[in-house]
């Protein structure tokens, strides 16, 4: 069916393979929980008296609440407590809010309007499940139906509804534009050089991360007022503190556990049913559990969000790539969430694994009425991978060129600049390629039998080209009406000489050298501190982040009846602190030579062949697990 | 109705941690009187090999056999600071962790093993049996479990060590887009062979070659793992999942897996891997995390093989028999697009 072989002769000379546990094929230590059904989940914790929370939904995606009616509910049987959004003692909170990224602008329970179908208004604590789901049902919200807006260009236009308070020109605040640029080279005067243009729109929909176990948590009164919550985020921490901010008590009055977890993807660092748990059981001192059903999973959890990419490329007739510009949409839903970190992630990206000398892109976090979107494997990237490589086969198909041949002729290399001003190091594009036409029988010419990632770069290739910069989309701008446009604009207002960059970010060293591990133990070459442009002190020359912290006051918005100030001409490297460029050698000192006789440095390494899979072989005979005798399931904490 | 075969091709790299950095991770490594090690972490095991890499990684910064060490993870009180499982950070940032935790746990047991066998402990190496000896001289050794009771009753000495890893935090310029995104990227590429019925729009995909690049595949078996279910969540994503079928339109959102289309057993499809490993200079044992990455070349590598067999460009996913059959029925028929390669 299926195979697997390791290529150890590619890259040989840059790798040892005489480690001795790295490479095995160890079995895990928690499998046998796993296949056995043994394993404790965080709803594998039982606890007596527990109750049970669930929420009361929005049925629109958009509309003002009124009155909230809960006295129906309240006399419910089994109902111990109503909670409503001025229970929640700070409601209001963005997830990035830990690292300094965005406004707060999300409730935990809404409480003056609601802004996508399924926000919660409303929750139910009770004796059981059921008794939550019946009182949920009881309660009565008079509402006021809003406009609402479900798509990412439509919320773009001066007169779409505002679906969130905190960002009003639907779309997330990256100082001081409406969006993330990334400038590199004039891409416009690349369009005008080339032979061919091609340009396509490609549309992602949004998906479930469908892990087996749904979202949810356990939270405990503790002795010495604490609170334990059993949990299944993907993220500890992140869980706890955002807690502990939307609950306004000290993060060491939380004790989490967690760690094994029944599939996440993406979906489970969102926390929401952690405050929820804790907060549950602060207003009622019992135990409670708040966990999604499958439905919630589905429509109010988020999904990983939609996003369309428009690109446009300016290409040779010999297949060269020489001008490639992206106009990118996010759709966040009601809130940020994490959306707005896709979007830089995203850009860090472009313009893919290919070196293209003129590169530009807009890229937008957009606030539409539906269900917030946030993290999936491939966050980011997969959505624009498949914009850029369908792209890429349309272009081949327009100038007649094997599409794997293509790739390789545009591939980057090793010493390559890309786009955001950072020279490729370590790259493998070119050996995947011939690597998987080898395996599939796809014909490929010598010459492209022949290219290496560790050859190709050119003094051109190395160079950041004078770039043409703009300032079109300041914040505020769209949405009175004085920019339409969402392209890259052709209305370039400087140029950003040559060769201009800040400098690289590396890793920390370590803080005491008993902690770094022997070079001789690690199987390959450590990081030279120097190739990263010297390991920096920390708090030397961080650039500030594109937003302040969540916890000053918003910047003032530019007065929409005058045009913001325009910002001082480039005549300095962009980030502040940057130090004047440095000149590049013209081979990148970390490249190993390709045909290099030399030993390297550590001795032999003859490429051991794979090691072969040994299948499992148990120390002991299998036996089937029981409880201890005489004690009750329930009193082991364990439901097994 | 005919069957009409396609080839696709697609080629990606993924971006390793964190962007911009700014996410630490914190390892704890202590050891047990009789010379067990125990790693803490607050990582998170999803199901993708958290507690195992690690466990691996620690072994081998330590020097001793995998059974000799424990992984606990997720206890806010016990467990150390980390970001958490996402953004294929875990490997990188928290194993890094790790190997610094490993190594100074490390150096205090080479201490006092030299104690005990009154050598230098830069003479001493681990032979990752379970043995501490002189360099050159194997026989003159002591083992892990007596150093460390020697350390714990003897010495009064802890055989522990503390690991941080961060990449340090950046920004991005606004005008420019000029950022340090991550500082280590894998590659893969994809061929993916897929036959459309033109009578019904049906999509079966076949066969999947692919290649992925790893930096170093710090276990064989999981890596393995990951790559195949990651390109069953491809072939997925491609084909079958929406949570919104009329998108931007929210009729018809599916509510359980009835509804929620995805394959099942008789969908997995065949897959021929080959791993490249070019080890990243500063992951750990040069290993980057392939468990994001493997699902994104199967997308496009599939929209690409629906174009080769019947020449309709399917620019919005999923990649539904409806849309094919609607894009067939528009240009009069299949249009093959010849065989590739």
């Amino acid at each position: 069916m299926s195979s697997v072989e390791f290529r150890k002769e590619l890259f040989a000379d840059e790798r040892q393979d005489d480690l001795k546990q790295i490479g095995r094929p160890a079995i895990r230590q928690d499998i046998r929980g796993h296949v056995t059904g043994r394993t404790a989940y965080y709803d594998d914790h039982l606890f007596e008296r527990l109750l049970h929370m669930r929420c009361a939904r929005s049925p629109h995606h958009h509309a003002r609440i009124r009155s909230v009616d809960t006295s129906e509910a309240a006399r419910m049987p089994g109902v111990q407590r109503i909670v409503l959004a001025k229970d929640v003692p700070n409601n209001l909170n963005t997830l990035l809010s830990l690292i300094n990224f965005g406004k707060d602008d999300e409730p935990l329970i809404a409480g003056t309007k609601v802004s996508y179908r399924g926000e919660a208004v409303a929750a139910v604590i009770a004796e059981t499940e059921l008794q939550a789901r019946q009182a949920a049902a009881a309660i009565r919200v008079d509402w006021e139906v809003l406009p609402h807006v479900l798509d990412v260009e439509e919320a773009l236009k001066p007169d779409a509804p505002q679906v969130n308070a905190v960002y009003p020109d639907n779309t997330f605040d990256y100082e001081p534009y409406d969006h993330v640029k990334l400038r590199f080279g004039d891409v416009h005067k690349g369009f005008a050089a080339a032979d061919e243009i091609v340009e396509a729109t490609y549309q992602m929909s949004p998906i479930e991360q469908a892990p087996m176990e749904t979202c949810g948590a356990i939270a405990v009164p503790e002795t010495a007022d604490r609170i334990l919550c059993h949990t299944g985020t993907q993220a500890l921490f992140f869980s706890l503190g955002t807690t502990a901010k939307l609950l306004d008590m000290p993060s060491s009055r939380l004790h989490f556990v967690g760690g094994t977890v029944g599939g996440g993807f993406g979906g489970k660092v969102d926390s929401i049913t952690e405050p929820m748990a804790v907060l549950g059981a602060v207003l009622t001192g019992r135990p409670v559990k708040f966990q999604w059903d499958r439905e919630e999973e589905m429509q109010v959890g988020a999904p990983r969000g939609a996003e369309r990419w428009v690109i446009r490329d300016g290409v040779m007739r010999d297949g060269r790539i020489v001008a490639r510009s992206f106009t990118g949409y996010f759709d966040s839903g009601a809130y940020t969430r994490l959306s707005s970190y896709a979007g830089t992630k995203g850009v860090g990206h472009l313009p893919g694994p290919y070196s293209i000398p003129n590169v530009a892109a807009n890229v937008f976090c957009i606030f539409t009425n539906r269900t917030p979107a946030t993290a999936m494997r491939g966050f980011g990237i997969t959505g624009v991978d498949f914009a850029i490589e369908c792209h890429m086969d349309r272009v081949a198909e327009r100038v007649g060129i094997d599409p794997i041949s293509l790739r390789i002729l545009n591939a980057y290399r090793d010493g390559d600049m890309k786009a955001h001003r950072r020279t490729a190091k370590n790259t493998a594009l070119v050996e995947c390629c011939q690597v998987v036409a080898d395996k599939a029988g796809w014909r490929l010419s010598a010459e492209d039998r022949a290219a290496s990632s560790l050859t190709g770069t050119t003094a051109e290739r190395q160079a950041i080209p004078e770039t043409a910069l703009d300032e079109e989309g300041r914040i505020g701008e769209r949405r009175a009406g004085r920019v339409t446009g969402t392209a890259p604009t052709e209305r370039s207002t400087g140029r950003l000489p040559a060769g201009t960059r800040g400098r690289d970010h590396a890793a920390i060293p370590v803080q005491r050298p008993d902690m770094e591990i022997l070079s001789e133990r690690v199987g390959h070459r450590m990081p030279d501190p120097a190739e990263a442009g010297g390991a920096p002190p920390l708090a030397a020359a961080a650039p500030a982040r594109p937003t302040p912290p969540a916890a000053s006051p918003p910047p003032a918005r530019p007065a929409s009846a005058s045009p913001p100030p325009a910002s001082p001409p480039h005549a300095a490297p962009a980030p502040p602190p940057a130090p004047p460029r440095q000149p590049e050698p013209a081979q990148p000192a970390h490249r190993s030579e390709p045909t290099a006789p030399t030993a390297p440095a550590r001795g032999g390494h003859d490429p051991a062949p794979p090691a072969q899979p040994k299948p499992y072989e148990p120390d002991k005979p299998f036996s089937r697990g029981v409880n201890r005798p005489g004690v009750s399931r329930f009193l082991t904490g364990r439901r097994r | 109705m005919t069957l009409h075969s396609g080839r696709g091709f697609a080629c990606i790299n993924y971006p390793i941690g964190m962007n911009l950095g700014g996410d630490p991770a914190q390892a704890l490594v202590h050891s047990t009187p009789d010379g067990k090690f125990m790693v803490t972490l607050s990582a998170i095991d999803l199901g993708q090999g958290m507690k195992s890499v690690t466990r691996q990684i620690a072994a081998e910064a330590l020097g001793v056999p995998i059974d000799d060490v424990y992984v606990d993870t997720a206890d806010s009180d016990t467990g150390p600071h980390d970001m958490g499982s996402f953004a294929s950070r875990g490997t990188h940032r928290v194993g890094n962790a790790v190997i610094r935790a490993a190594s100074e746990a490390r150096a205090h047991m080479m201490e006092a093993a030299a104690e005990e066998l009154e050598v230098s402990p830069a003479d001493l190496d681990t032979d990752g049996a379970g043995n501490i000896h002189v360099k050159g001289a194997p026989t003159r050794r002591i083992t892990v479990a007596e150093t460390a009771i020697a350390a714990q009753f003897k010495q009064g000495r802890t055989l522990s060590g503390r690991g941080i890893f961060l990449i340090e935090p950046s920004g991005v310029d606004p005008d420019t887009g000029e950022m340090s995104p991550v500082t280590c990227f894998a590659h893969a590429a994809l061929i993916i062979d897929l036959t459309v019925d033109d009578e019904t729009g049906e999509v079966e995909v076949t066969k999947i070659n692919s290649a992925y690049e790893v930096g170093r595949a710090l276990n064989s078996r999981l890596v393995e793992q990951q790559l195949i279910g990651g390109a069953w969540m491809g072939v997925s994503h491609a084909l079958y999942e929406t949570t919104e079928p009329y998108y931007p339109d929210r009729r018809e959102g599916p509510l359980d897996f009835n509804a929620y289309l995805m394959p099942g057993p008789g969908e997995i499809v065949p897959h021929d891997i080959a791993i490249l490993e070019r080890p990243a200079p500063d992951a750990p044992f040069g290993g980057k995390g392939p468990g994001e990455m493997c699902a994104n070349p199967v997308l496009p590598a599939i929209a690409n093989a629906v174009y080769n067999a019947v020449g309709v460009r399917i620019d919005a996913l999923p990649i539904t028999p409806e849309k094919i059959l609607r894009g067939i029925l528009a240009q009069g028929g299949a249009r093959p697009q010849g065989q590739r390669g």
